[in-house]
């Protein structure tokens, strides 16, 4: 017998005091939790993204789309970024005033060649309000995981309101689960010595976070 | 479990040592403290958190009531999704599939996420004899790994290090494993996460195969989800070609919409933050977008037998928030090593000795390894009521009874006479003769059991608004004890 026949039929044997009732999971939960924590406008819920991120240590800036590239242009160069990686379908206007050369992501790049990269700006999927929480999901303009991931500078552009929801509830709603999702809350960060907060152990150690709208 | 922790004294006597030991007993109060004071006001931020509660609570529980379902719709949609499924029986047939798909990649190095799953069987010792090197890659493992050590808490394993001993661990033992620390590290937490991130920055660019555990396992979709902090995650699961996780059966939910309960629940429980810093979720492989190649070695070893008992199965609803360990007296005190296994704390009492049984003393002695006070069960996401496992396992320790074990049922002797009693009374007597660690928890709250509110007051009252709070035993357990003899005349 294979170890999986052994481990269904110890599972099967394991509960012959439970009589199945066929329901699915949705059925058998009491779902009475909130959608969403408290009555927000829209411009509200966008200012409490911008609280929640600052306080994970996000840097927050607001702008609308003639801003941006000024925008882009001038955090590129506070980070004396040389380099920035660009995803494939990153709207080229963001970045029509930086200065620094600029990468394709590309499938065939090393770990090693991101490594010498100083700089990435993405777009997301959407961003969590109540959490501060940016996710991604690889599409274009998002690029692939590792992107956002090697280098030590990540600019991410949120559009707003339509990106903006408000809840954890909300974001699973509106994400395809075959897509892989990388959620970012703040820049990478550990509390693992005496817990004090330190940022950026492996991501990146900054994080721009740019509402765009 | 494997065998890491043969040897192990019993609760008692390694608790004593961790008592008396100033330093370790000062990083333990300082961490736990500082968690449990932001945790409370984390939770509070959520006025519907009792509801989510229930709901984490039902959503495992029916998991567990249909497991055979969801564990072969997992494999179905994993597998369509370009993953392929192992079954692991036991630790030991766990690490022969893993070492078998490292050494057919060729490599003869893997960089790992933290998982208690893969400590739990022993994974690096298994692969480290087959010549295979296995870098944790989580700031703290790192730290328990250089230094030659055990985790002592789920979350922050290495909470017993102060920065200084960090910094010595570092000094001395970087250069052994890799990349050497910097000359003149000092022990500042930044300078000594930069030398972490510089050291094992060096191991992800160049890392073949990877080796995770998951915090969640979607039935319905094939997806899995590591919840974490540093990044490091990120790095094991997205950079190398070869992705390997190893994920006990328990972690399983049904549908993509329970992830909206957890994801709310276990980062606040356990760091006390709204989100944690990094989630992933990956369903299969990906074109062009991470491992190539996905295995998951679903791991039984020891859960099915905890499933089969009816009282003790409730321990498996576990999600690792690390929530009880922050409140309980006992641990506090104690530390994480005194438990003997990966899994320390309330939650460890309880689930070791129903993963390997309880014919070790450690195993038969950590039953008693609490003081019952409740708090453990008031924290918990899941609403395991963890004193009532422990009261369930202690009987059995002590009166024998039926249980299920590798899959056969069997009736346990009374553990009378025999090295498992005797290490329970001697833990009984370790916990009544320490004045702090039970009358802080049980005794007082006995004493003043009339006055207890049925509501919090302030910011606790949402939370409570719609459940009782837990009854105060009537009796403390050191008095039933004390009466009883220990159980042996048989009532409670
Ligand atoms: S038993 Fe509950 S509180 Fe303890 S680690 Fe598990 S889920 Fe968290």
């Amino acid at each position: 017998m294979s170890s999986r026949e052994r481990i269904l039929g110890r599972v099967r044997r394991a509960l012959t005091d439970v009589v199945p009732d066929g329901r699915t999971s949705t059925e058998a939960v009491p779902r009475n939790y909130l959608r969403a924590h408290g009555e927000r406008s829209t411009e509200q819920t966008v200012q409490l993204l911008a609280e929640n991120l600052t306080d994970y240590r996000a840097i927050v800036h607001r702008c609308d789309a003639e801003q941006l590239p000024d925008l882009v242009m001038r955090l590129l160069a506070e980070h004396g970024t040389q380099e920035v990686l660009v995803p494939s379908g990153l709207p080229p206007a963001w970045l029509s005033a930086a200065d620094p050369v600029r990468l394709a992501d590309r499938a065939t790049s090393t770990a090693h060649e991101l490594d010498r990269v100083d700089s990435v700006v993405t777009g997301c999927t959407l961003a969590i309000a109540e959490t501060g929480t940016l996710v991604l999901d690889g599409s274009p303009g998002q690029g692939r995981r590792r992107i956002s991931l090697i280098p030590d500078h990540h600019i991410c552009v949120v559009r707003v309101p339509d990106q903006v929801v408000a809840s954890v509830p909300q974001a699973l709603e509106r994400l395809d689960p075959a897509r892989p999702s990388t959620w970012i809350s703040g820049p990478s960060a550990t509390s693992d010595i005496e817990l004090n907060r330190v940022e950026g152990v492996h991501g990146p150690r900054k994080l721009d976070v740019v509402l765009l709208g | 479990m494997s065998g890491t922790f043969v040897g192990m004294p019993a609760f008692p006597e390694a608790a004593s040592r961790a008592v008396r030991d100033a330093t370790l007993r000062g990083n333990l109060r300082h961490a736990t403290h500082t968690i449990r004071a932001k945790r409370a006001q984390a939770v509070a931020e959520l006025s519907d958190w009792a509801a989510l509660r229930t709901a984490g609570m039902r959503i495992k529980e029916h998991t567990l009531r249909h497991l055979d379902r969801y564990l072969v719709q997992l494999e179905e949609s994993v597998t369509a999704a370009g993953g392929t499924v192992h079954w692991a029986l036991d630790a030991e047939e766990a690490n022969r599939i893993v070492t078998r798909l490292v050494q057919e990649t060729g490599e003869s190095e893997v960089v790992k996420v933290k998982s208690m799953a893969t400590q739990e069987i022993g994974l690096n010792e298994a692969l480290a004899a087959e010549g295979i090197r296995a870098y944790e890659t989580d700031l703290a493992e790192l730290i328990v790994q250089l230094g030659k050590d055990r985790p002592s808490h789920i979350l922050v394993p290495a909470i017993h290090r102060n920065r200084g001993e960090i910094r010595d661990i570092f000094r001395t033992e970087m250069g052994r494993w890799g990349r050497p620390a910097p000359e003149g590290l000092t022990d500042a937490p930044a300078e000594l996460a930069e030398a972490a991130r510089r050291h094992l920055r060096e191991k992800f660019l160049r890392a073949k195969v990877g080796i995770s555990g998951a915090n969640f396992m979607v039935a319905e979709t094939g997806t899995l989800v590591v919840v974490e902090s540093e990044g490091n995650g990120r790095m094991c699961l997205t950079l190398p070609q070869t992705l390997i996780s190893v994920v006990g059966i328990e972690k399983v939910v049904p549908a993509w919409r329970d992830l909206e309960v957890f994801l709310q629940t276990l980062p606040r429980s356990a760091t006390a933050e709204r989100m944690n810093p990094y989630t992933s979720m990956w369903t299969g492989t990906t074109d062009g977008d991470g491992p190539r190649t996905f295995h998951l070695v679903l791991l039984d070893n020891g859960r099915t037998d905890t499933l089969a008992d009816r009282v003790g199965r409730q321990a498996l609803r576990c999600i690792r928030c690390s929530a009880c360990l922050n409140v309980c007296p006992v641990y506090e005190r104690a530390g994480g090593h005194a438990y003997g296994s990966v899994y320390p704390g309330p939650i460890g009492a309880i689930l070791s000795p129903q993963l390997r049984g309880t014919a070790s003393a450690i195993d038969a002695s950590l039953p008693y390894a609490s003081s019952l006070c409740g708090a453990c069960y008031d924290v918990c996401p899941v609403a395991i009521d963890i004193p009532e496992v422990l009261v369930h396992l202690r009987e059995r320790v002590v009166e024998g009874g039926p249980a299920v074990r590798e899959g056969n049922r069997v009736v346990l002797k009374p553990a009378k006479g025999h090295a498992a009693e005797r290490a329970a009374m001697r833990a009984a007597r370790w916990a009544f003769t320490r004045p702090g660690a039970l009358r802080a928890g049980q005794r007082l709250a006995s004493g003043t059991r009339r006055l207890h509110p049925r509501t919090l007051p302030g910011p606790g009252r949402a939370w409570s608004g719609t459940r009782d709070l837990p009854a105060v035993p009537v009796e403390p357990f050191r008095d039933w004890w004390q009466r009883t003899h220990g159980g042996k005349e048989g009532t409670g």
